[in-house]
């Protein structure tokens, strides 16, 4: 096996016992990059000097025994809604082309502190808006297991990186299902965790009270690494949270046996491939067999959940889309006044998915429709809250599957925003209500496409979490791997 | 492929979009074939969405932040600013310090 | 008929904290452009706010101060438009639950005092400066726009009245009431010349005795109380023309043009605005527990109307009582310790606000170097004769430099006067007797000679004699 194709923990002991380094580790990513980007388009950008900097100070500090925890020397990819200091940052949109941000997320400035060999930002759709990343200003990411379907999105730059093992582990972030979605798709573990544990500052927003980063990996284990290390209070992020975190890898193989876990009714049937449905279906058994109590639970308020997302998430996004005007940076239409030159623009700027959304959210906030649209979005979603309140009064943990389908093909949902829309069906209840959930790969279907598993625990349960996702990751025993016909680019 | 039809088929309510004046307060300066293009697609949108008039029940508002966090302040500290000739780089336009942008309004 | 204006006054006020609203970048007027930016408030993309402690403390402080509930609760909103000195194209400003409402303030115009209502005061970020250059300040006609941010996220406290203000006077009144109360509370810098404290009027007129209110028009613009009042004369005046022509009153805003001394109307985009308010996502909620609230209060100075009502009930007119109320807070503790020492109040306040405010105001010093008990004891020794007024003004001149305590300054300066009366009885019949003329002029009627002799004394004594006390003497031996 290749080195870049290990586990974050499996690479990390290799760099410790010294018969890898840090450097030929990024070399092995990078080089599997160069001979799969002109298929995947996994990268919008490759940091190949700050990447070999950063592995080389991590092979110097090991060689000195300076030991900055799991992430140290390991190659990972940002999606490019992250703002990386002087390196170009664009959210996939042509409205920033060229932007170099003069300041480092905190979840940057968390990485580099943690030994973290960046080598990339990743595609993503526009402004982190979509399901498939065919929504990006610089062309679309394809999957590795089939480069004629989409990854899934909007982290799908992340996740082809991933599978494809061109970085071990990625940061993406997750709206309405832009982490779990795509890592569904391309057959990885990808995490959303609680809203306001992972500092959002230099996260290009999307939707505020939704967006949350986290991991895209190869295993349970080291998602729940990732997140020890990106996650923590920060000072300049106003919805951060302040008390006590909990250790993501207490309980990692404790098992399940005693615990109590909820099967979502609302979250399967009709719209749900068979080959989905049966996956998902033999995994609760197997769950059930490893000693859990499953509990079917009615939460009926997840049937107008997506509703209430597509108001809530295109109303904030158009206030935080409101900033490019092309004053201050990015691109500039010509305009002989200021009016005309933000509307023109704007227009040139942003793609046609980013278009809708902002005419959408301008017009769910505008006099008039407020109350009936995005004011009852609102209420929607407490009511999606109080549903998730009582169930976990039940239960330790829900399940679902993570996205209804396997991976589809390139420019099958395009021109159907609605149907795009769907595809967040299943994730979009944990969005609203702030809470963790991750998807494990289970199987896989008769084409060989992967097939994502949704577990879903309440606010700060990340430990809850990650001890089922680590059974099911237990029980599911996936190892199937992309077959990817490697190409030089 | 097929979805739940509980979330495509339900009643549609007529909605009515004044799509040039949405743009124009979004800023958006479209076609009128752009224009007719998403006014029919955030109607097919829009008739979905109204699904959230379903919900039955006392009217609820959703806190603030999801979990319900409250206070969180900063002390009245300053702290560094940025370089002016690193905010300036990424500007399309300026002069003596200053951004530049053409009049507010149209001349003429 | 009778028009009876209705008026309701918005105020800005900027916070003077050292760091912006919602982040650490310096509060500075007049630093080089651009140059006290960040992420934050240039709306860098990924940039998120925080909100200033201190800001928030000093909006309640205002709030109490005006006598308004403060909100258990209170939320940020996004006010939603488009311009260039807007970085995020947003404000972060606040809807429908604001820190402070339902206050209010008294003014007095004329000797009158009203109450006027307070709806609201709420928080919100300062937006940045556009120069509109080659423009003559008017906004249509520019070739350019030049943009600094350094005012950009600068904390800003909207005060808005309710419509209770019935004239020009009482708009001005109003205006210079809040402006003392922002200043005595310490969180502003209240200059309206900077732009830190500015004022816009929203200007109705309807039928005397009317229920309903006219359309109201907005003026700004207005850099001064002076321009303040001035501007909201001409628009009543001018809202009367119209409807008095059978015209009828458009809502827009209108500029205060300050050289012409008439309101512009602005040219309106087309289109209404709907600012599409909502919860600021990127912020949460501010609980405002009773112990904070307390808190703030215990902190509050004592402000000016129960300062002059104070003053007035230690015996000063309300004239006096205003004048020495808007003194310094050095100036007025010193007519305190002096009254508290035991000196009258109004002669002592005469003192404050006349002589030692001059010396203060011509020597622009910082420091006021005298003691309210020196203070009590100059004007002590002016009531018991001890100096003369204008000899005491010398005397107060010797103290604020530095000379020593009133007596000693008199002393060592030769001040004092000559209150012994057989070392004045002698001066006064030497001088009678080197005029004989003049006594014969008093005994013919003509009593002004007595002012000539007056001096006379004076001028054999050099000054140091106490006039009245010579005047009494002279008119004894004249008529004796």
């Amino acid at each position: 096996m290749s080195p870049n194709d290990l586990t974050i923990v499996a690479a990390g002991e290799r760099l410790r016992a010294g018969d890898l380094t840090a450097v030929e580790l990024l070399e092995a990513t990078l080089d599997r990059a160069h001979r799969t980007e002109a298929q995947l388009h996994a990268y919008l950008t490759i940091d190949r000097d700050g990447a070999l900097e950063a592995a080389a100070a991590a092979d110097a500090d090991l060689a000195k025994g300076v030991d900055r925890g799991p992430l140290q020397g390991i190659p990972m990819a940002l999606k490019d809604n992250m703002c990386t200091r002087g390196v170009e940052t664009t959210a996939s949109s042509q409205i920033l082309s060229g932007y170099r941000p003069p300041y480092d997320a905190t979840v940057v400035t968390r990485l580099r502190d943690a030994g973290a060999v960046i080598v990339g930002k990743t595609n993503l759709d526009e402004f982190a808006m979509g399901s498939s990343t065919e929504n990006s200003g610089y062309g679309a990411t394809y999957n590795p297991w089939d480069i004629s379907r989409v990854p899934g999105g909007s982290s799908g730059g992340s996740a082809a990186a991933v599978s494809a093992g061109s970085a071990l582990c990625a940061l993406g972030s997750d709206t309405g299902g832009s982490i779990r979605q795509p890592a569904s798709l391309s057959g990885i573990v990808g995490m959303k965790p609680t809203y306001g544990t992972v500092s959002r500052y230099g996260l290009i927003a999307f939707a505020s009270s939704l967006d949350q980063i986290g991991p895209l990996s190869r295993s349970v284990t080291d998602a729940a690494v990732t997140l020890a290390t990106i996650w923590g209070h920060d000072p300049r992020d106003a919805t951060s949270y302040a008390g006590d975190y909990p250790d993501p890898s207490a309980e990692l193989g404790r098992g399940i046996d005693g615990m109590r876990i909820g099967v979502v009714s609302e979250l399967a049937g009709e719209g749900y491939e068979p080959a989905v449905e049966s996956a998902v279906s033999s995994m609760v058994e197997s769950l059930a067999e490893a000693g859990a109590e499953i509990v079917e639970l009615s939460l009926p308020t997840f049937e107008i959940a997506l509703s209430a997302y597509y108001l809530i998430a295109p109303a904030e996004a158009s206030a935080n889309l409101a900033r490019f005007d092309g004053i201050r940076y990015g691109h500039r239409a010509d305009g002989s006044s200021t009016e005309t030159l933000m509307a023109r623009t704007r227009a040139e700027g942003f793609g046609p998915e980013v278009t809708r959304r902002i005419l959408l959210g301008t017009y769910a906030l505008s006099a008039g429709y407020y109350d009936a649209f995005y004011g009852q979005a609102q209420r929607v979603r407490a009511a999606i809250q109080d549903d998730f309140a009582r169930a976990y009064e039940q239960v330790d943990a829900l399940v679902s599957p993570t996205s209804p389908t396997v991976a589809f093909p390139a420019g099958a949902r395009v021109d159907d925003p609605l149907a795009m829309y769907l595809s967040d069906i299943c994730t979009i209840p944990s969005n609203l209500s702030g809470h963790p959930a991750i998807s494990v790969p289970i199987g896989v279907d008769g084409q060989n496409l992967p097939i994502g598993f949704q577990v879903m625990a309440p606010a700060l349960g990340e430990t809850t979490l990650f001890r089922v996702a680590a059974e099911v990751e237990r029980l599911a025993a996936f190892t199937a791997r992309p077959v990817l016909e490697e190409v030089a680019s | 492929m097929s979805f739940p039809t509980g979330f495509l088929h339900f009643p549609a309510m007529p909605i009515d979009i004044d799509i040039a004046h949405v743009a124009r307060l979004a800023r958006l300066d479209l076609t009128d074939d752009e224009l007719e293009v998403y006014r029919a697609q955030l109607g097919v949108i829009l008739d979905h969405a109204a699904k959230v008039q379903s919900l039955q029940g006392e009217p609820q508002v959703a806190s603030a932040h999801p979990l319900g966090f409250v206070n969180a302040y900063r002390d009245d500290v300053v702290v560094p600013s940025l370089d002016r000739d690193e905010v300036l780089a990424a500007a399309p336009e300026t002069e003596d310090g200053y951004f530049v942008a053409p009049p507010a309004l149209e001349t003429g | 008929m009778t028009w009876e204006p209705v008026i309701g006054i918005e105020v800005h006020a900027e916070l003077s904290t050292r760091s912006k609203m919602f982040c650490g970048c310096a509060v500075e007027f007049g630093a080089e452009p651009n140059t006290n930016v960040c992420p934050v408030c240039l709306g860098l993309p990924g940039a998120l706010p925080v909100p200033n402690r201190q800001a928030i403390e000093w909006i309640m402080a205002i709030g109490l101060a005006l006598d308004c509930q403060v909100a258990p609760m209170s939320v940020f909103h996004r006010k939603n438009y488009f311009y260039a000195d807007l970085p995020k194209n947003y404000q972060i400003s606040q809807f429908d639950v604001p820190v402070c409402s339902e206050g209010h303030l008294d003014i007095s115009v004329d000797g009158a005092t009203r109450t006027i209502g307070i709806e609201r005061a709420h928080m919100e970020e300062d937006t940045g400066k556009s120069t509109h250059v080659g423009d003559g300040g008017r906004i249509h006609a520019a070739q350019s726009t030049l943009l600094d941010f350094n005012r950009s996220g600068v904390p800003l406290v909207e005060i808005v009245s309710k419509p209770d203000i019935r004239s020009a006077a009482e708009s001005r009144a109003y205006a210079q009431e809040l402006r003392a109360v922002v200043a005595e509370l310490g969180v502003s810098d209240a200059r309206l010349e900077e732009g830190s404290i500015r004022f816009d009027a929203n200007v109705s007129v309807r039928p005397e005795g009317a229920e309903e209110y006219g359309t109201k028009v907005e003026i700004k613009n207005m850099n001064s109380f002076r321009s303040l009042e001035r501007a909201v004369e001409f628009e009543i005046a001018r809202q009367i023309e119209v409807l008095e022509s059978g015209g009828e009153v458009i809502q827009e805003t209108r500029h205060w043009d300050e050289e012409a001394e008439v309101t512009h109307s602005m040219r309106t985009k087309e289109g209404s605005s709907d600012y599409r308010y909502f919860t600021e996502p990127d912020l949460v909620p501010m609980v405002m527990d009773d112990t904070w609230i307390a808190r703030v209060r215990d902190g509050l100075p004592e402000l000016p109307a129960a300062r002059r009502s104070r003053y007035v009930s230690d015996g000063l007119d309300p004239h006096l009582a205003g004048v020495l109320s808007d003194m310094s807070g050095s100036l007025r503790s010193i007519y305190d310790d002096a009254v508290a020492a035991g000196a009258p109040s109004r002669q002592t306040a005469n003192w404050v606000t006349g002589e030692v405010n001059a010396w203060v105001r011509r020597t622009e010093s910082d420091m006021v170097p005298i003691t309210g008990a020196q203070l009590a004891e100059l004007v002590a020794m002016v009531e018991d004769g001890t100096v003369s007024s204008s000899a005491a003004k010398e005397v107060l001149e010797g103290v604020l430099s530095g000379e020593g305590g009133p007596r000693a300054v008199a002393e060592a300066r030769d001040l004092t006067q000559i209150s012994d009366t057989s070392e004045l009885v002698a001066a006064v019949e030497s001088v009678l007797a080197e005029n004989p003329d003049a006594i014969e002029s008093f005994r013919s009627g003509e009593t002004k000679v007595v002012g000539f002799l007056v001096g006379q004394v004076m001028r054999a004594t050099q000054g140091k004699a106490d006039p009245k006390l010579v005047n009494d003497l002279l008119r004894n031996k004249l008529s004796g």
